[in-house]
């Protein structure tokens, strides 16, 4: 096998015994053994055996920052795609600091149909019921700007260690980046082809080792 | 004429020159439709299908959401010009059962209970039919379904096996499929020895049926690294 590339195991391929440890995302157990659910990058620590999907729709998860189209404006509250099977609401309690009194105030004024914001996801109920919140610290509307769309278990490679890979776009072409954990990224700015250019990069090869050099050469040269 | 009428060996050979156990050649192609979620294309000799995945995703009309988990939904249908003599691109009875043969055959494979309330659509083009076209189909699909990055417990491989003159023959064409003793459709999951559809027309013994059985799984074996080799090519990086 190439040096440069991470194994990958497919849906149905043993990973290991489970020996007491935690069962992470895209694995399943059978009889004390563990198998992975989807073709991805095997993860076994010490406490946790757990995939990387290399394919696969985002599955909302209560914490994760995202980017989401408003695409509903209701009594108290407004729907929101996130890239997911699944439509979130905002409620308008989550959205807005004052009082609004809705017999009164069309809340459209607030959000509308087609604007692009930057949420927290706050409750995802078991039957995939989901709420976000714009009450969190990064929470914002997003004006301007394009959205790229890539596969939601790439988005760490697209942060990188610590933020390599998202501030070294941002340094080479100048541009504002958002990423959502959704696999949305918003990229704003006049050099924006080229960023985009980069991100389908990295979604295209993501599983390669050394990708940073890769991408940094790629966005040198074009200069 | 009938079943049984038509000479499909002779010494020892099929009326494609393949020896009764022999398949024919297998060809894998992966991503072919890039606006799919995941997508194949398999081709068994002169059989070739097309498979392509979307989904998981919302699914409307809301009385057909199921509460705690999610549903498959196949299409199998045969383009018009696959055939000798034109098909019509209606959906008919054989379609229709096909469609839920192969959705039976899959579903065992599939996480579904991992994304209720949506719906996972599994949708099939026969391109060429020359016999054995619902395994074709099942092979695509089981690919299609791991590109597309469905949480599945193992790959899903078929084949068809049948008997001609008291011979057992392996993977039918569209000949020996219309005038053979007895053909059997099979589909099994090869990592946990469980088979998912087994479908037949004729008459066997107990034996013979233990012994298709057996040609059956040892073939689905050969497949599943087929399958296997041809996704982790696509993950090899070219340098």
């Amino acid at each position: 096998m190439n040096e440069k590339e991470r194994p990958i195991v497919l849906p149905g391929e043993f990973l290991c015994e489970r020996e007491g440890k935690r069962i992470g995302d895209n694995v399943y157990e059978e009889n004390g053994k563990v198998f992975s659910k989807v073709i991805g990058i095997p993860k076994i620590t010490e406490s946790e055996i757990s995939v990387i999907a290399l394919s696969g729709k985002y599955m909302p998860k209560v914490g994760d920052r995202v980017i989401g189209t408003i695409i509903g404006v209701e009594v108290a509250g407004w729907f929101v795609d996130i890239n997911s099977p699944y439509v979130a609401f905002l409620p308008l309690g989550e959205a807005v600091e004052e009082f609004v009194d809705t017999s009164r105030v069309d809340i459209s004024k607030y959000y509308d149909v087609n604007e692009v914001i930057f949420c927290r996801i706050l409750k995802v109920a078991k039957n995939k019921i989901i709420q976000v919140t714009m009450h969190d610290l990064h929470a914002k509307k997003l004006v301007g700007g394009v959205l790229v769309k890539i596969t939601p278990s790439k988005v760490p490679r697209v942060i990188g260690k610590g933020g390599s890979m998202i501030n070294l776009i941002k340094n080479k072409t100048n541009c504002e980046l958002l990423v959502g954990q959704n696999g949305v990224i918003w990229v704003k700015g006049k050099d924006k082809s080229k960023a985009i250019e980069a991100i389908l990069l990295i979604e295209k090869e993501s599983h390669i080792i050394g990708l940073t050099e890769k991408v940094e050469k790629m966005l040198s040269e074009e200069k | 004429m009938k079943r049984g009428e038509v000479k499909l060996i002779t010494d020892g050979k099929r009326i494609d020159g393949r020896k009764p156990e022999e398949m024919r050649n297998v060809e894998i192609k992966l991503d072919v439709i890039s606006r799919s979620d995941g997508s194949a294309e398999v081709a068994f000799g002169k059989t070739r299908v097309l498979a392509s995945v979307y989904g998981p995703r919302a699914l409307f009309p809301k009385y057909l959401q199921e509460h705690e988990t999610g549903i498959l939904r196949c299409r199998y249908s045969m383009a018009p010009f696959s055939v000798d003599e034109r098909k019509s691109p209606a959906p008919d009875r054989r379609s229709i059962e096909l469609s839920k043969v192969i959705r039976l055959a899959l579903e065992p494979a599939i996480f579904l209970e991992d994304f209720p309330k949506t719906v996972v659509d599994v949708y099939l083009e026969v391109i060429e039919a020359d016999g054995s076209t619902r395994v074709t189909g099942i092979n695509a699909s089981s690919l299609a379904l791991a590109l597309a990055g469905i949480p599945m417990r193992d790959l899903v491989c078929a084949c068809s096996v049948g008997k001609i003159n008291d011979t057992l023959i392996l993977d039918l064409n569209g000949r020996e499929d219309n005038y053979s003793e007895v053909d059997m459709a099979f589909a099994m999951m090869p990592g946990k020895g469980k088979i998912t559809l087994l479908q037949m027309d004729g008459l066997v013994t107990k034996e013979e049926l233990k012994k298709l059985i057996e040609i059956a799984k040892s073939t689905c074996e050969k497949i599943y690294e087929m399958q296997k080799n041809a996704l982790r090519e696509k993950y090899r990086v070219s340098e």
